[in-house]
């Protein structure tokens, strides 16, 4: 069993006891503990069920590539699904749960998937799942995504709060292992400003467990020693619990800070920091490879680097006997560490013929068994190791002999974490001798000057032993305050690296099947990927059924995909493929590396920008009265718009009728500001509109207002609104609410890029102005109530505009409609907007004084067939579909979108049109429905030959009403089609002219 | 994530502040231009791995256009300058040289 240990500890504080539970079970730990060293110390050993056989699984590692330990942390709104216990650090009260379990993680019925293993090869849902096609979605993906999955999703809104950061380096250090310290103290000391970023709360890396001296000093004093000059050092940011979770383009990094795991109330639990660096040092250590023998996920076989990782800093005993196995030199200080620890090393198996370095005869000085090309045969043990056969590694499996143990220390050798050099496309090389891929420095990622912005240091670069670690840190930091900082680094850089005093170590022997002759039932039982429970024998059947590119084989096996990303795995993995198909390893290649390099949570993603500051939200000069009075919101943009204003216990559909009637017989009022207002000023901007808009503007009279179409080079239809002329010189274009920046970006581009001598200017003054539409029969007489402009049909006539103070204030009027009522709108000065606006409400007091929302506004428009951009239009409708003809100029040489329209496929007859739809039962057509056509189409489909682009509920009419684009509408008039509903009905339509009120146009020229 | 100089206002902008604009120096062809002209100005775009001409807009700045060369493979940004080039300018093509010695031009 595993146990604490009575003395040691580095990392813990065993005055500080802390309570925690785990499935329901009261443990206890220490402060300093990770969850990980805390369930061993209680002898929690088994933590998980595999993701596919549901297999019992123990904690493997002790850092980031821990495959196994993933638990929920947290309860209700503070739950966190597959949290690495190995790098959460222990808190009083932490609740942790396992996962992929069921009915618990002792007895777990989906063991039998285990049993059946030999039936669940690679691709195993692929081949047998596919028919009957429709029994996919309705049974076997349900079943299965029960059974599967590493953790569940939280289901209430996350509680915690997150924040995030803007920050800028020369040189941005990940990694605070030694490297990492000696590259930021050699840029530091040139005066580059300097981040070091660490993912663990702990500085130092492995060098302080693995029991290195560096410059005469035991490494973890050199550690603390180095902390406290950079600590001091104004241009030095340290960053403990900062994962660098990705490099992207020109030297933009994301680092994922934890601040607190049990934050206090309104404090922030985790910092995103958006870094931009000019140099990036990659000192971000090596993970250590398992070995691939049978039984090697058992709870209690770990990495030997983990083995002591906790006997070390945490003085957890993984099991009284440990038997060794590994392929290279630096296992063996885990035998060291473990025997300084008072406990038993039955043997130390090594697969290489022989085993004659320092270290190894240190151990044998000490009396334990050295076995040299030795192997494990098999473990012994369900829920927990009891004991290794040995066999020969050079041999097919044949039992040597059975040693009992309680735990297996393993290492396959150790693999650069290449992720950050590789985010940006850093290319790697195939060390042969080490049995590695390594950073190659000839294949850098490079930035915006061309060099490169990442630079490999340590045992990330390939320098594994700490002698040529520390070096290669510090020579990374002088380059990368050269390249990055703004100071020579002879100046103050000390040119003499720091020097670590460690044993010389053998080479290893590459180690990917144990043993290497094993057969395929030894070959099912070896693990590569633990989380995602893909062995050996799947990858070598992926190979044999075709899938021989290495990306192919990940896909098919699901190697690699788990939350880990295969930190642990795809070495080992591709390996084996490299074997199955007899090609070098180099040649096989490995799989992409993309960010992040552990998971983020989402909430740190999206910092604040949650809720009601999700976005930023633009309101009107009148928003707030409209809040007061209730009105139901409509998004339109970032604006918020009135729908509609509901009254008493009035239903929305109600409160838009009675708009609309208001309208028609009385008089309404509607918050227009959202409308762009883009003011086109020189001597060139009649020329410039008369490109822009597909009709002349140029020849608008100054004192009118005159409609226009704007369209894209395509031809198609993008915006459209009343351009008014102010003075000779000058325009007013109005655009659609939602439409004003891009239009404004639109005119900009034309004038900037392709006619930069034009003498134009352009503004956008949409938020300048508040404007207010006053409309319907008795819109006059509330202009009158507050005096001022001589808005008599005589002196104002339809389409001019003029200028004045209306009831004080100063104001433009354009006498302009959208619902072919009477009709004002007034700008003012976005300041005066509420006051106009509660003036004009109380002029109308007489007739009802009626706000109206966009809802109703639609309905007004639909009656009288005025196209809105958005509905009738979808980036693929011209103008001539519209029959909107009449705003098109024939004179003219050129508009934007006349060369696209003269397209043959644009002017054919035969395509979709504008037209007037009334149902034959007087109901609703939905939006969007189609009209069917006799026939299919090429996928068996029924043709179509026409949509609803908007319908309504009229309240004037009494019926519905709908406008469409139908295959030669207009030629149609009298015809019904039929529209097919979401329920199967077919609602029968009459085609008809898409003015439904007033063709004649007398209710707006009053 | 890039970061561009814009050459109007000179702050080395995120490309969160930009908005890209797809391939400089078209030219355009309007009325009277033959479809496959004007087919070739509305939909063909170089999609080159290496030496790329650019529009940008400096949206969240200046508001201001302009036009980066660089290379699409390793980001390496060789100019920044003004929209009011018809084609690149002279110094523009020097420093691409100067970086890629025998570059032969735009295809």
């Amino acid at each position: 069993m595993s146990t604490r240990l009575a003395t040691g500890g580095r990392l813990i504080d065993r005055t500080r006891p802390l309570g925690f539970s785990f499935d329901g079970a009261r443990l206890r730990g220490y402060a300093g503990d990770t969850l990980a060293s805390a369930l061993l110390a209680n002898d929690r050993m088994l933590v998980g069920r595999s993701f596919k056989y549901h297999r019992p699984r123990g904690i493997l590692a002790s850092g980031a590539e821990e495959p196994n330990a993933l638990l929920g942390l947290g309860t209700g709104a503070r739950f966190e699904p597959n949290v690495r216990a190995t790098q959460q650090p222990l808190f009083e009260g932490a609740t942790a749960t396992s996962q992929n379990a069921w009915p618990s993680l002792a007895f777990d019925i989906g063991i039998l998937n285990d049993l059946a293993a030999r039936l669940l090869p690679a691709g195993f849902y692929y081949k047998t799942f596919i028919h009957p096609r429709p029994f996919w979605k309705h049974l076997f993906e349900p079943v299965i995504r029960r059974a599967a999955g590493l953790g569940r999703a939280p289901r209430e809104a996350d509680a915690d709060r997150y924040e995030q950061l803007y920050a800028f380096a020369d040189v941005l250090v990940a990694g605070g292992g030694v490297a990492g310290i000696a590259a930021a103290l050699a840029a530091a000391a040139t005066g580059a400003r300097v981040i070091l970023a660490e993912q663990t709360a702990h500085w130092g890396g492995r060098a302080p467990v693995d029991g290195d001296r560096i410059d005469g000093q035991a490494a973890a004093e050199w550690v603390a020693a180095a902390l406290a000059r950079l600590g001091a050092m104004p241009n030095v940011t340290l960053l403990p619990r900062t994962m660098v979770a990705g490099v992207y383009d020109h030297g933009y990094v994301l680092a994922e800070e934890t601040l607190a795991d049990d934050p206090a109330p309104g404090h922030a639990r985790r910092r995103l920091w958006r870094i931009r660096a000019r140099r990036i040092i990659a000192a971000t250590g090596a993970i250590e490879r398992p070995l691939a023998f049978a039984g090697n996920d058992r709870p209690g076989v770990m990495l030997a680097s983990a083995v002591r990782d906790y006997v070390v800093n945490w003085a957890v005993s993984p099991g009284d006997r440990t038997v060794i196995v590994t392929n290279n030199d630096d296992a063996y200080r885990t035998a060291l560490a473990l025997l300084d620890a008072g406990l038993a090393v039955p043997a130390i198996l090594d697969a290489r013929p022989e085993a004659t370095g320092a270290l190894p005869a240190a151990l044998r000085a000490r009396g334990v068994r050295v076995e040299a090309g030795r192997a494990v045969a098999r473990v012994l043990g369900r829920g927990r190791v009891r004991a290794v056969q040995t066999c020969l590694q050079a041999g097919e499996g044949a039992v040597i002999d059975e040693i009992p143990c309680e735990a297996v220390a393993m290492s396959g050798g150790w693999s650069p974490v290449v992720h950050l050099w590789s985010h940006c496309g850093g290319k790697l090389r195939w060390d042969e001798g080490r049995a590695m891929f390594a950073p190659d420095p000839a294949r850098p990622p490079t930035g915006a000057d061309g060099a490169a912005m990442v630079i490999a240091a340590g045992a990330a670069s390939g320098a594994l032993h700490a002698t040529d670690c520390l070096r290669d840190g510090h020579e990374a930091g002088r380059r990368a305050a050269a390249e990055g900082g703004s100071m020579p680094p002879e100046a103050a850089s000390p040119a003499e690296a720091p020097h670590a005093e460690a044993p010389a170590e053998a080479p290893l022997m590459p180690v990917w099947r144990m043993p290497q002759g094993a057969g395929v039932r030894l070959a099912a039982k070896m693990w590569l990927d633990f989380q995602n429970d893909v062995k050996v024998s799947d990858v070598e059947l992926a190979a044999r059924e075709g899938y021989q590119s290495v990306e192919h084989a990940k896909r098919y096996t699901t190697l690699g995909m788990a939350t880990d990303q295969g930190k642990t795995s795809n070495i080992n993995g591709l390996a084996v493929l490299a074997g199955a198909i007899d090609a070098p390893i180099p040649a096989v290649g490995t799989t992409t590396f993309r960010p992040p390099y552990t998971p983020v949570v989402i909430g740190t993603l999206a910092g604040e920008a949650r809720g009601a500051v999700f976005q930023p939200l633009r309101r009107t000069p009148i928003h707030g009265w409209h809040e007061a009075r209730g009105a139901h919101w409509e998004p339109v943009g970032q604006w918020r718009r009135p729908y509609c204003f509901p009254q008493g216990g009035e239903s929305h559909a109600d409160a838009v009728r009675r708009e609309v009637l208001a309208v028609r017989n009385a008089v309404g009022l509607l918050d227009a500001s959202t409308l762009g207002k883009i003011l086109v000023k020189g001597p060139d901007a009649g020329r410039f509109l008369d490109m822009l808009y597909t009709g002349v503007m140029s020849t608008l009279p100054v004192g009118k207002c005159r409609y226009g179409l704007m369209c894209n080079e395509n031809g198609f239809l993008s915006d459209d609104g009343v351009v008014a002329r102010l003075s000779e010189d000058t325009f007013l274009c109005h655009t659609t609410s939602g439409g004003a920046d891009r239009i404004h970006g639109w005119m900009e581009d034309w004038l900037q890029c392709e006619w930069w001598d034009w003498k134009v200017y352009t503004a956008n003054l949409t938020e300048q102005y508040a404007q207010i539409a006053v409309v319907g029969p008795k819109a006059r007489a509330v202009l009158e109530g507050l005096g001022g402009i001589d808005v008599s049909a005589e002196a104002f006539p339809f389409m001019a505009w003029v200028e004045g103070t209306l009831g004080g204030i100063p104001a433009r009027i354009y006498r302009i409609s959208f619902s072919g009522e009477l009709s004002y709108e007034i700008a003012v000065p976005a300041a005066r907007g509420l006051e106009l606006w509660e003036r004009l409400m109380d002029a109308a007091a007489p007739h009802g004084a009626t706000p109206y929302g966009t809802e109703a506004l639609h309905v007004l428009r639909a009656e009288k067939g005025f196209i809105m951009i958005g509905d009738e239009t979808d980036g693929t409708v011209t103008p001539q579909d519209l029959n909107l003809g009449w705003a098109i100029s024939k004179k003219k040489a050129d508009y934007l979108g006349k060369r696209g329209q003269e397209r043959s496929f644009l002017t054919h007859p035969d395509r979709w049109r504008l037209v007037g739809l009334e149902t034959l039962d007087g109901s609703v057509l939905p939006d969007g429905a189609y009209a069917v056509a006799e026939g299919t189409n090429a996928n068996g489909q029924r043709n179509t030959q026409g949509r609803v682009t908007s319908t309504y509920f009229s309240p004037t009419l009494g019926r519905g009403i709908a406008m469409g684009l139908i295959a030669r509408g207009p030629e149609r008039m009298g015809e019904v089609v039929g529209f097919p509903t979401l329920d199967g009905r077919v609602v029968q339509a009459r085609i008809c002219d898409p003015v439904f009120y007033d063709k004649a146009g007398e209710k707006q020229n009053v | 994530m890039l970061t561009l100089t814009c050459p109007n206002c000179g702050v080395a902008a995120d490309e969160t502040e930009l908005a890209p604009g797809g391939e400089a120096h078209l030219k355009r062809f309007g009325p009277g231009a033959s479809d496959d002209d004007f087919e070739a100005y509305m939909f063909a775009r170089a999609n080159p791995k290496g030496i790329h001409f650019e529009r940008w807009r400096h949206a969240y700045g200046c508001g201001k256009w302009f036009l980066a060369a660089r290379c699409t493979a390793t980001l390496e940004v060789f100019a920044t300058y003004p929209a009011q080039s018809a084609a690149p300018p002279e110094a523009v093509l020097a420093a691409i040289r100067a970086r890629r010695p025998g570059w032969e031009g735009r295809s």
